[in-house]
């Protein structure tokens, strides 16, 4: 008995023979399709773009008198595809700190877990709360030390610890500014121009509330990254809580009651000629 | 966009820098302190990346800090400029720090001197320099009205002066500046010339 090697051969297969692509496929030198384009590379960083959820977002954090107001949308987008509409945006760290999302979805979530990890041994090492500066600071060296890995985060830190209200914009480039107003997302130049025509630093809590949710709501209606529901948070002496969460098309009825429009011009028919 | 520039005076230099964080489009902040007070006599006008300018400005203070600690005097401030350029070229290679900076100072015996180090770690000593987009209008507008021996009132002068031409020349000039002056009494904030407020920080 022979055995047969014609497969290890190269030579043109016959078309219709049914043997020969057998052999090709088995003994074939492992490959696979390329993408027909000319930049490789690019094309390879822009698939993953594509696919990074919750790029388009809306969000953001203020101080005022009686404490830090976070608020955020809940859209999570791959490239045009809206993935999701109820994505927690606002990410409790622990019980008196807040964690905004904008940028890669898993990107921002992990990292914050990361950090609540590191805020709570910092509380058993110390037994006292981290104060916001410094759990900022964590994550900002983290994030600092992955720069140029593709990291894609946007976030705000807020909370409230012994010197009273904080609040930090933190992003992968690198970057932590001390602020009392930010907004992060794709959404955020709409809702700049919202919360900084609306803001007062003397506020009520209900006041706060309804400028941020405003805010959101005003830059969902603009932005076609941003929608879902409009999540607002206080942070106060006594730890943060949620204050609402509004379908953004409820709050557009709200805001704009539609008007019964009046008839201009009845239709009558046509004189019989 | 980013301004930085300084000169040295009559028994003093001083860095004036503009005070804005920007990300693309957004101004995220404009009160941004870019002027660091190094130590006693020395300040630290930086511009460039944001999560650079941070990290490398801290990084040099604590190790000027760490020497004093250990050998109970100060570096002068050709001494922290040299050393601020080494670690710049340390880096350049690597993973560079994308960082210009001003360093004025003021020593014993020697006085005020200003220094300019870009971010491919060049050393130079100057009496004026400038940064950023701002550096086009200051650097022509200090090469006309700069005179050596400038008291602080002629050279507050000729900052304001730099200051209006970003202004009015510059598109995507910034709002406010700060600036800081470094003399015998040691280095400390001058002045800041705001034209908008960031609402609420005080207070806060």
């Amino acid at each position: 008995m022979k055995l047969d090697l014609s497969g290890l051969q190269s030579f043109p297969s016959i078309p219709g023979s049914a043997v020969d692509d057998l052999g090709e496929d088995l003994f074939a030198a492992p490959s696979f399709q390329l993408p027909a384009c000319s930049d490789f590379d690019g094309f390879q960083k822009d698939a993953i773009q594509m696919v990074k959820p919750a790029k388009g977002t809306t969000t953001l954090a203020f101080i005022f008198k009686e404490g830090v107001i976070v608020a955020a949308d809940s859209r999570a987008s791959m490239g045009g595809y809206i993935s999701s509409q109820s994505v927690k945006k606002i990410i409790e760290i622990n019980p008196y700190m807040l964690g905004t999302m904008a940028g890669g979805a898993a990107d921002c979530q992990f990292w914050h877990r990361n950090l609540g990890i590191k805020c709570r041994l910092h509380e058993l090492a110390n037994k006292r709360r981290i104060s916001v500066t410094g759990a900022s600071k964590l994550l900002a060296n983290i994030l600092y030390s992955y720069r140029g890995m593709g990291l894609s985060v946007g976030t705000m830190i807020a909370g409230w610890d012994e010197k009273g209200p904080g609040l930090y914009y933190v992003d992968s480039e690198g970057g932590r500014l001390k602020g009392t107003r930010f907004s992060v997302g794709s959404g955020s130049p709409y809702a700049y121009g919202v919360l900084d025509s609306g803001y007062r630093f003397d506020m009520t809590v209900e006041e706060a509330a309804e400028l941020a949710r405003r805010a959101i709501y005003h830059a969902t209606f603009r932005d076609g990254a941003s929608g879902g529901v409009a999540s607002v948070y206080h942070v106060g002496p006594d730890g943060w809580k949620k204050l609402s969460g509004d379908d953004v098309g409820e709050l557009h009825y709200k805001y704009y009651p539609v008007a019964p429009t009046p008839v201009e011009q009845e239709m009558t028919d046509a004189p019989a000629a | 966009m980013e301004c930085v520039f300084g000169l040295v005076g009559d028994g003093f230099a001083l860095v004036a820098a503009d005070t804005s964080a920007v990300h693309s489009i957004l101004v995220h902040k404009s009160n941004e302190d870019k002027v660091m007070i190094l130590d006693s006599h020395k300040l630290l006008g930086a511009s460039g990346e944001a999560g650079d300018r941070v990290q490398f400005t801290e990084y040099i203070q604590k190790n000027v800090h760490l020497y004093e600690f250990r050998n109970g005097i100060p570096l002068t401030t050709a001494a922290t400029a040299n050393f601020t350029r080494g670690e710049l070229a340390l880096a350049l290679r690597k993973n560079p720090y994308s960082v210009n900076i001003l360093l004025a100072g003021y020593d014993k015996n020697i006085g005020p001197s200003l220094y300019y180090i870009d971010y491919i770690a060049t050393l130079h000593k100057v009496d004026k320099g400038a940064f950023g987009y701002g550096s086009y209008f200051s650097l022509s507008m200090m090469d006309r009205h700069y005179k050596s021996g400038m008291s602080l009132e002629e050279a507050i002068d000729l900052v304001d002066k730099c200051i209006i031409e970003i202004r009015s020349r510059l598109v995507v000039a910034p709002p406010n500046f700060v600036i800081k002056i470094v003399d015998k009494d040691g280095a400390r904030e001058y002045a800041w010339r705001e034209s908008i407020k960031d609402a609420g920080v005080s207070a806060a």
